[in-house]
């Protein structure tokens, strides 16, 4: 096996950038392995444990490891321990003695360190050729614990016929790489060995593991140098057929700024500094009061009355939530903010409701058309934009709105060109109003506080409600009464 | 200079004048420059007036950085989870999978719940979109796409259409048909066209406008009808990975977060940059306002999410663990925004107190990594998206 130098096997096959993100996880999880190695500074045991007839070189337990992540990565449940210490196996970075499935067990199973050669920062990414050859070396060599697995002896099929032709060349490869390791000794090749094959258990896993070799595609363009030379594991020579990834075509270069670029720069920075800015402990009060005042309607704090339909499989929640009578909660949350209030459905046809018993919707419902506008496709945006300005602030508009001569005129103007955005000074100026006027009537309004303590409307308040004042007192009576004989009376008579 | 020949080593587009031509590699103040033959004349007879100009610039840009630093460091007077101690801390939280949305046959990429707060869409490495009633685990629709990674997919507020987008460099709309049988892709509508993948995509207020974020480093705004360009958004230097848009029924700004590690706030009407965040480390996978849209969170490769307000225009908090080393790919507030919830490269779910800055819970279950997190419209549910082909429902 062509076991490379340190250089060797620091360079690999390109020139990874050091900040990808794929490097951020590797260089942590070196770091990690390398402080569990190191004896003298807290790391764990690494022994040499005699087993039958032979003895198992350089091995550590599994409950070792966790209780080494446990204590200095300041993991409190062991569940998280193994957890992690199953993905920096994954990663091939520790791998059990006597098993493909690289994952961390809390118990005496023995585990080794894989060589920095093999370590993933190196981005090897081995082609099939070096693949066959591991396999067909593994063959030749008479040892049981070197045998294939189901699974390595059906690739190996599938290799030897697509490699039919160049076989001849993998075989003599493969038999070269026996004669070196023949040379070895054998407490060296036992570990070789099992370091080769942890290797090939994260380039080539075991059916149905997770290859963590995989990429996220978005991140891929990172490589420095996009023609790779791709570096065999076993020195073969590159024949020239390997193509350069399709997926590692270089990224656009960055462009060096130019001044146009340092000229908006500073431009930016100069708004940001005539910003007015808050304290940081202004800040934290106003989210904590927002925290605090939401915190009743957040399923995930306060449950869910009368239960989370996920949970319990009963849709209750949702059929209540969609009925036409808000709950007391629901209506408490209008009185938050005129934000809130218009945010529901319901609290935006209670308060246009309201604003029409006292004759003055105009202003909502100028402030729901600018809404739709913006919300039209583009071709119907101009007609749109005219027809609000005729409704509501043209000369003699049906529902004329208040606004100041200054957002006026800026309207007006802006509907030479009219576009989505024609009325956000109107919208703004008429949200300001509502807020400071009608919104407050509104909640100290019959309409919003009868809803809000649940007090069930006075039929003859509505139009529809008018009723018999026999009928009134027949239903109070019939409520105090168990009322089936008087009722039974009424429908007689 | 301009008498002697010279030795070209590189090929290449001019730093000054863009044509393509052999390059002197020469610097001026210590800063590399490769000019073509002409243009290093052309400088020379200005005495050196632009090399001087950029620089003095760039000083300036600079010492603007510094004040700006430390101006806001003026307002940081206190920690976030320090204000937050008088506050209680949350109940344990008990967070089980619910529903386990099994049907894709590789990689979820992305997931975006329905307003109607049960049917949700996903979208595969397979070229596959996905409708699903989340409650019933039905299949409500399937949509094959022609290309593969679809990295981005929304719901429509109205119910009726949802947008999905990726290595094709486009986002298309696919009307959603009562009739089963009906192929829905022949339907597909393409709205966005950028020069590289699309990464997210996200409808404004209503099913006529689509806001995008690209692997060209910009996002735009599509009038959906008409396939227009409503507005660009330029300013990040490399890939956009996120955006989100800000709750407010009466605003007009959205985030966006990218592989220059930085976080964007844009004005929707005008294009600009309003704000921008730099403190990470790594790219940015996600960005995602909270509730109240006076800040947001970040997710990133650093394997640490971020607390930004946007009044006091600083970072306010940073969540991390020594035991997390793997990078976050996506975040989501509960419904009070008290709760975080973080996806991560390492297959799990992380809780955050958001006030306290300490981790509440950490949910296993998936088998690979999670891709997107995103927490039902009524706040019961939270739904985890990742490699492992499948789809889960955490109440």
């Amino acid at each position: 096996m062509a076991e490379g130098s340190k250089d060797q096997g620091a360079t690999g096959a390109a020139e990874p950038e050091e900040d990808s993100p794929n490097m951020i996880v590797y260089r942590k999880m070196e770091d990690i392995v390398t402080r569990i190695q190191d004896e003298k500074a807290g790391g764990v045991a690494i022994r040499t444990v005699k087993s039958f007839l032979s003895k198992i070189p350089s091995v550590v337990s599994g409950a070792d490891i966790v209780q080494w992540l446990m204590k200095n990565l300041s993991i409190e449940d062991p569940a998280e321990a193994i957890h992690l210490g199953s993905l920096i196996a994954a990663h091939g970075y520790i791998f059990p003695i006597s098993d493909h499935v690289l994952t961390l067990k809390d118990d005496g199973t023995h585990y080794r360190f894989q060589s920095p050669y093999f370590w993933p920062s190196n981005c090897w990414e081995p082609e099939n050729t070096d693949y066959a050859i591991y396999l067909c070396k593994r063959t030749m060599q008479n040892k049981a614990r070197l045998e294939l697995a189901d699974y390595e002896a059906e690739n190996l099929a599938r290799l030897q016929r697509a490699f039919a032709r160049k076989w001849e060349f993998i075989f003599m490869q493969a038999e070269a790489q026996v004669k070196i390791d023949r040379k070895k000794d054998k407490a060296e090749r036992k570990i070789l060995d099992s370091q080769e094959r942890a290797f090939w258990d994260v380039h080539r896993p075991v059916p149905g593991c997770v290859n963590t070799t995989e990429m996220d595609i978005r991140k891929c363009r990172r490589e420095k140098n996009p023609h790779r030379v791709k570096k065999s594991v076993y020195g073969v020579p590159d024949d020239g057929q390997s193509q350069p990834s399709p997926i590692h075509i270089s990224s656009q270069p960055s462009r060096k700024p130019t001044k146009e670029d340092v000229q908006k720069e500073i431009t930016f920075l100069n708004i940001q500094l005539d910003r007015h800015c808050m304290k940081v402990s202004k800040v934290a009060d106003s989210l904590m009061t927002y925290t605090e005042q939401f915190m009743e309607y957040d399923p995930f704090v306060s449950g869910v009355e009368p239960s989370n339909p996920w949970i319990s499989d009963d849709a209750t929640f949702w059929d209540m939530e969609a009925s036409r009578d808000p709950s007391q909660q629901r209506v408490k949350k209008w009185g938050f903010s005129l934000e809130e209030a218009l945010k529901d459905p319901a609290g935006r046809d209670q308060f246009l409701k309201f604003l029409e018993s006292e004759f003055s919707s105009e202003n909502l419902r100028f402030w729901l058309a600018v809404q739709d506008l913006k919300r039209r496709p583009l071709q119907e945006v101009s007609t749109r934009a005219q027809e609000i300005w005729q409704e509501f602030l043209a000369e003699g508009a049906p529902s004329s709105i208040n606004l100041d001569s200054h957002s006026y005129e800026r309207t007006s103007q802006n509907l030479k060109d009219p576009g989505r955005y024609s009325y956000e000074d109107a919208q703004e100026h008429i949200f300001k109003l509502m807020k400071s006027d009608s919104y407050a009537r509104f909640l100290r309004s019959n309409i919003y506080q009868d809803l809000l303590s649940a007090r069930k409307k006075q039929p003859a308040d509505t139009e529809q409600g008018r009723r018999t004042s026999l009928e009134k007192f027949t239903r109070s009576v019939g409520k105090s009464l168990t009322g089936k004989r008087l009722t039974g009376l009424m429908q007689s008579s | 200079m301009c008498d002697q020949t010279f030795m070209a080593a590189t090929f290449g587009p001019c730093d000054s004048c863009s044509k393509a031509s052999p390059l002197m590699n020469i610097y001026i103040k210590s800063e590399a420059i490769n000019y073509c033959s002409f243009c290093v004349e052309m400088m020379a007879c200005q005495g050196l007036q632009k090399g001087e100009t950029l620089a003095s610039l760039k000083k300036e840009s600079e010492n603007l950085k510094k004040k700006l630093e430390e101006e806001r460091g003026k307002l940081n007077d206190v920690e976030l989870h320090q204000v937050a101690e008088k506050v209680e801390a949350v109940a344990a939280l008990s967070l089980k999978t619910r529903r386990v949305l099994k049907g894709h046959g590789n990689k979820v990429l992305c997931m975006d719940w329905c307003k109607d707060k049960r049917r949700l869409v996903s979208s595969s490495q397979d070229g596959k979109v996905i409708v699903w009633d989340a409650f019933t685990l039905n299949k409500e629709h399937g949509i094959t796409l022609p290309c593969t990674w679809v990295m981005a997919c929304a719901y429509a507020p109205s119910g009726c259409a949802v947008a999905c987008g990726g290595l094709d460099n486009k986002c298309s709309v696919v009307p959603l048909s009562l009739d089963r049988t009906e192929n829905l892709a022949a339907k597909k509508k393409s709205v966005a066209m950028h020069t590289n993948y699309v990464s997210g995509c996200s409808f404004t207020n209503s099913d006529m406008q689509l806001l995008t974020s690209s692997g060209d480093g910009t996002c735009a705004l599509w009038d959906v009808e008409s396939g227009q360009l409503l507005q660009s958004f330029h300013g990040h230097t490399a890939d956009v990975l996120s955006l989100d848009l800000a709750p407010s029924e009466t605003g007009n700004t959205f985030v966006s977060g990218g592989c220059d590690m930085k976080a964007n706030v844009w004005d929707m009407r005008s294009g600009q940059n309003i704000q921008s965040f730099e403190s990470h480390e790594s790219d940015i996978n996600c960005v995602k306002y909270y509730p109240s849209g006076d800040a947001f969170a970040s997710a990133s490769d650093d394997a640490t999410c971020r607390f930004y307000d946007l009044r006091a225009d600083r970072e306010v908090a940073v969540y991390q663990k020594d035991s997390i080393i793997f990078g976050a790919s996506s975040v989501d507030f509960s419904l009070s925004g008290r709760l975080l919830f973080s996806g991560h490269n390492d297959y799990t779910i992380n809780i955050w107190d958001v006030l306290k800055g300490t981790r509440v819970s950490i949910l296993f279950g998936h088998e690979n990594r999670i891709s997107r997190v995103r927490v039902s419209p009524d706040g019961t549910a939270l739904c985890s998206a990742s490699w492992d082909n499948s789809l889960r429902i955490w109440a």
